[in-house]
């Protein structure tokens, strides 16, 4: 792999929201490059932006001014319908609160994301293989025994685990996780960290917003929002 | 496919959707049962006109009426699509109970009792001689005597009674007296002896259960009607022709048929004496003859339908108030799919597949309770009535026997699409609005 093989490219990213009559700039220019296989970290203080940029990065949001590329791809130039597939297939979501669905079980969120991109004839050709693919990834997350319970009978640690598993469900390229330990103890906490670093020595390129630096340490590499810009530095440098 | 899991699982999930159920199953239910009685009440009465008219009636509203009958009945029972004619007469005449001082006014008509129950349904309205016809006008005992059929309203004013025992008939009798008229409408005679006077007995009751014929119309023999009118004599005359298609022949073509087979005749008659009296007469399927009566009851029909159209924009507004409120405890869930590639569409489809679900449930549970209550509702008003004394219609007054309760499969189908509809047009505007949230507003910590 190419040293300047990025998989993510952000280039003078700009984002502001209006309210009432203000106009608050969250991002003022954020350049952010993303290797393919690579583990990076963002901090920075409560509210300095960060799942803002990483909403972008995994195109949930627009940015005021500035480019993403993923793959060399334009995200702006792409319609919705492309943007849509993107999400799906390209792109996992982590979020700080799991937001898995309750009606649906653990197994059900997990295989989510491809049912999601296909039609009833579509899905039920390939159902057996998506809820393989799905029991395997419970498996390997050592859930294998709570496939059939809801969300809201696991604890925390269990539901992000859940979370991952859909993330992970049509193997995308690119993993985002929006403060994924900052709703569990410390404990459950580095659990769920192993599983990324586990994931990441296994090839997975992923992009982690935290507000601890404890937690931004287990990445490859840190990088820090600061008044709306970004701050790059090697882990051993925190 | 997850649309359809999600769609059902919100369904058993969410309690407040059992509430969006319940509005459309019970507007479903009430405007399948008044639509359902209604329907029957009009399908009946349309049916009772149907049966006094027969299938089609040539004639004219003028007292003269019209000449050369006899020869277009023949001509028209010579045609392989009727099965039966009869002429009649009809006229105004003042009616006198005798022993009363009072002279009402009354509708005549002439028949010949035989030849009117093969093209209406006048025998089977008969109280006493619904088997036998032929002996409609006759009077035990005397030959000499001439009957006449009051309908049972005008039997009830006049008598107090309903209805007689066969064994026991009364001889009551009529005087009918009539102004014979010339063709051109003249009084036939002068002087003081301008009236036709003669004295019936009540020999029979008739019941077509439609009021106003039941209440004012007596009829008398064909012959008897006809010399009291002045339409007897060497160009003799009638006022209409009643006539029954074969069964298999449809009103609207056979009417079409008469329709040429008048105009021929007419053209046929053109140079004769009293042709000027064939000028006024119609042909018109029992629907167009009675159209006065029927009118009112479709108007009727047409407001009730439009007043139970509101029960659908109501079910449209709580279908549409229970999905904001459904929508708004599911924002999470549509950021959720959003960020795994649900589009707006998808988005759209999962709400309306939602309320296509609320309705199909809602109007399955109306049409069923409502079919239950359909099925027993004439044992309903009859519990009613006895523990009560509560009746939906007073049978003393209203000629209605039981309540209809025969479902119609387009009622039925159009209660359920429109149920389903309502359901829709309801959730569609939460659900674009649903669609349109950003997936990032709805996943942030602050909207949790």
């Amino acid at each position: 792999m190419s040293k300047n093989d990025f998989i993510l490219k952000a280039e003078g990213l700009h984002k502001s929201y209006r309210m009432g009559t203000n106009e608050v700039r969250v991002l003022k220019g954020v350049n952010l490059n993303v290797r393919k296989g690579e583990f990076v970290a963002i901090i920075g203080a409560s509210g300095s932006g960060k799942s803002t940029l990483l909403h972008i990065l995994g195109a949930l949001d627009k940015p005021t001014r500035g480019v993403v590329r993923f793959e060399k791809r334009d995200l702006s130039r792409i319609g919705s319908g492309e943007l849509n597939r993107f999400r799906n297939k390209m792109v996992g979501f982590v979020f700080q609160f799991y937001h898995l669905l309750d009606e649906l079980s653990v197994l059900e969120n997990v295989f989510l994301p491809a049912m999601t991109s296909r039609s009833i004839a579509g899905w039920l050709v390939c159902r057996r293989q998506a809820k393989n693919r799905a029991k395997e990834l419970l498996a390997q997350l050592g859930l294998a025994e709570r496939a059939k319970h809801k969300p809201y009978q696991l604890s925390g640690g269990e539901r992000q685990r859940v979370a991952i598993g859909r993330a992970l469900m049509n193997e995308p390229k690119l993993l985002l996780a929006d403060e994924p330990t900052g709703n569990l103890d410390s404990a459950t906490g580095n659990g769920i960290l192993e599983v990324l670093e586990k994931l990441n020595r296994a090839g997975q390129t992923i992009v982690m917003v935290t507000h601890d630096e404890r937690i931004a340490r287990k990445a490859e590499r840190i990088v820090t929002l600061v008044d709306g810009k970004i701050e790059h530095k090697n882990s051993g440098s925190l | 496919m997850y649309k359809i899991i999600l769609a059902t699982r919100y369904l058993l999930k969410r309690r407040i959707t059992y509430f969006a159920v319940l509005a459309v199953a019970l507007s479903v239910f009430i405007v399948l049962v008044v639509m359902t009685v209604m329907a029957g009440l009009v399908n009946e009465f349309k049916e009772k006109n149907h049966r006094f008219a027969g299938d089609c009636v040539v004639g004219t509203e003028s007292l003269v009426g019209f000449a050369y009958y006899e020869d277009f009945v023949k001509l028209a029972e010579q045609q392989d699509f009727v099965e039966a004619v009869s002429p009649a007469i009809k006229s105004f005449a003042l009616k006198r109970r005798r022993g009363s001082e009072q002279d009402d006014i009354t509708e005549i008509m002439g028949i010949d009792p035989v030849r009117h129950s093969q093209a209406t349904g006048f025998g089977n309205t008969l109280y006493f001689h619904n088997d036998d016809v032929s002996r409609t006008f006759e009077i035990a005992n005397d030959a000499n005597l001439v009957g006449c059929v009051l309908g049972d309203f005008m039997l009830l004013q006049d008598s107090n009674s309903r209805n007689y025992s066969a064994t026991s008939l009364p001889r009551i009798p009529y005087s009918i007296s009539c102004f014979p008229l010339t063709a051109r409408g003249a009084l036939a005679r002068a002087g003081t002896d301008m009236v036709n006077t003669k004295t019936f007995y009540f020999s029979d009751q008739s019941t077509t259960d439609l009021p106003r014929i039941d209440g004012s119309l007596v009829y008398l023999p064909f012959e008897q009607a006809q010399q009291l009118c002045g339409m007897a004599g060497s160009n003799k005359r009638a006022s209409r022709l009643h006539i029954r298609f074969k069964p298999d022949v449809k009103i609207q073509a056979g009417c079409e048929k008469v329709q040429s087979l008048w105009q021929k005749f007419r053209q046929d008659k053109a140079g004769e004496k009293q042709a000027y009296s064939l000028d006024t007469v119609t042909v018109q399927s029992w629907k167009q003859y009675r159209r006065s009566s029927i009118a009112p009851l479709e108007n009727e029909q047409t407001e009730m339908s439009v007043m139970f159209g509101f029960v659908g924009i109501t079910t449209v507004f709580i279908v549409l108030v229970v999905f904001y409120m459904i929508i708004s405890h599911k924002s999470k869930d549509i950021g959720i799919l959003k960020s795994i590639g649900a589009s707006n569409i998808d988005i759209i489809e999962l709400f309306s597949g939602y309320a296509f679900l609320v309705g199909i449930i809602g109007s399955g549970l109306g049409l069923l309770a409502g079919w239950i209550f359909l099925l027993k509702i004439n044992p309903i008003e009859g519990w009613l009535f006895r523990h009560f004394g509560f009746q939906l219609w007073d049978r003393t007054i209203y000629a209605i026997g039981d309540i209809p309760n025969k479902v119609e499969f387009k009622i039925l189908a159009t209660i359920v699409v429109s149920a389903i509809i309502a359901c829709l047009v309801g959730a569609l505007i939460p659900s674009v609005q649903a669609a349109r949230q950003k997936p990032v507003e709805t996943l942030q910590v602050g909207q949790l």
